[in-house]
């Protein structure tokens, strides 16, 4: 059962991502990459990880694929690129030869270490079962790792401000371009610099 | 046929080497991201195989963290591709070039 769940999940999780990287329209890509969250989500159940695969639906299928689809709407999709033109020649190749050769680094780790990883639990922090997982890691947020839940909310501060920051339209340009004749005295100065 | 940890650190390797060759040739800046979070998934897959295997919470914890950084990077990021789309007309990585100097 659990083999059959999993060569499933597998197969939708590697067709949507193929499907990210290969289709034109950037719509596309946004729906196949809900695709792959969604069979992430489903490994995450299959590995007792319940309330993760809750959060991976709600935030990143629920949130972040809906902020690129907005994106998407803004900017407009029929900027479709041209997959056929190559602009730096020999980027594919490279870049194919780089992704197999990261691939065969972690394949080589995994048939080093014959019989599974191995290591000793790091914290006293079991995982327990399916039904306890929210509340086990509930606990852990706010005891063990309250002061890394305080960071991520100040992060997530900064990142809200940001986004307000940059999308903004300014009243007046952000990098103040400079005309002709402010151009001219720079280069006088400089020139005159550059004599003495 | 029973499913090991190995199995699920084999589908996380293959999914971030898919992510990596994404980021590498799509120019589309949207696209790119989404690749990156391809990679991050990939990372969380690992994440929680290997916590489920040595029966530690320590796992679980970090994809917490990891789920929130990435959406902290996705606002950011998208942030700056409409301020830049907002500024040129049409827009992939390699029209930036500008930005060398």
């Amino acid at each position: 059962m659990e083999t059959v769940v999993f060569l499933i999940s597998a197969a939708v999780i590697l067709s949507g991502a193929l499907g990210v990287i290969f289709s034109k329209n950037p719509v596309h890509s946004a729906l196949f990459m809900v695709q792959t969250l969604f069979g992430v989500a489903v490994l995450f159940v299959l590995l007792e990880a319940t309330f993760l695969a809750a959060i991976q639906v709600i935030v990143y299928a629920g949130a972040i694929v809906i902020l690129f689809v907005f994106v998407i709407t803004l900017l407009g999709v029929d900027r479709a690129e041209d997959l056929k033109v190559e602009p730096i020649s020999g980027q594919r190749p490279l870049a194919v030869v780089l992704g197999a050769s990261i691939f065969g680094i972690i394949l080589t780790v995994l048939i080093v270490a014959v019989g599974g990883p191995t290591g000793g639990q790091a914290a006293n922090t079991p995982i327990g079962d399916a039904t306890d997982n929210t509340r086990i890691l509930g606990e852990a947020l706010f005891s063990t790792q309250v002061f890394s839940v305080e960071l991520t909310a100040l992060l997530l501060t900064v990142a809200v401000v940001g986004a307000v920051v940059l999308s903004t339209r300014p009243t007046k340009p952000l990098i103040s371009t400079l005309d002709e004749q402010q151009n001219d005295t720079l280069d006088d100065e400089l020139e005159e610099k550059g004599g003495e | 046929m029973i499913i090991t940890t190995t199995w699920y650190l084999l589908l996380a390797a293959i999914l971030f080497s898919i992510g990596t060759v994404g980021l590498l040739v799509r120019r589309n800046p949207l696209i790119m991201f989404m690749c990156i979070e391809l990679m991050l998934n990939a990372v969380n897959i690992t994440f929680v195989s290997i916590g489920s295997h040595l029966n530690d919470l320590g796992g679980q914890l970090a994809v917490f963290f990891v789920l929130v950084v990435a959406a902290a990077e996705v606002v950011i990021g998208l942030a700056l591709v409409v301020a830049i789309m907002r500024r040129r007309s049409r827009t992939n990585a390699d029209d930036l070039k500008i930005l060398g100097g």
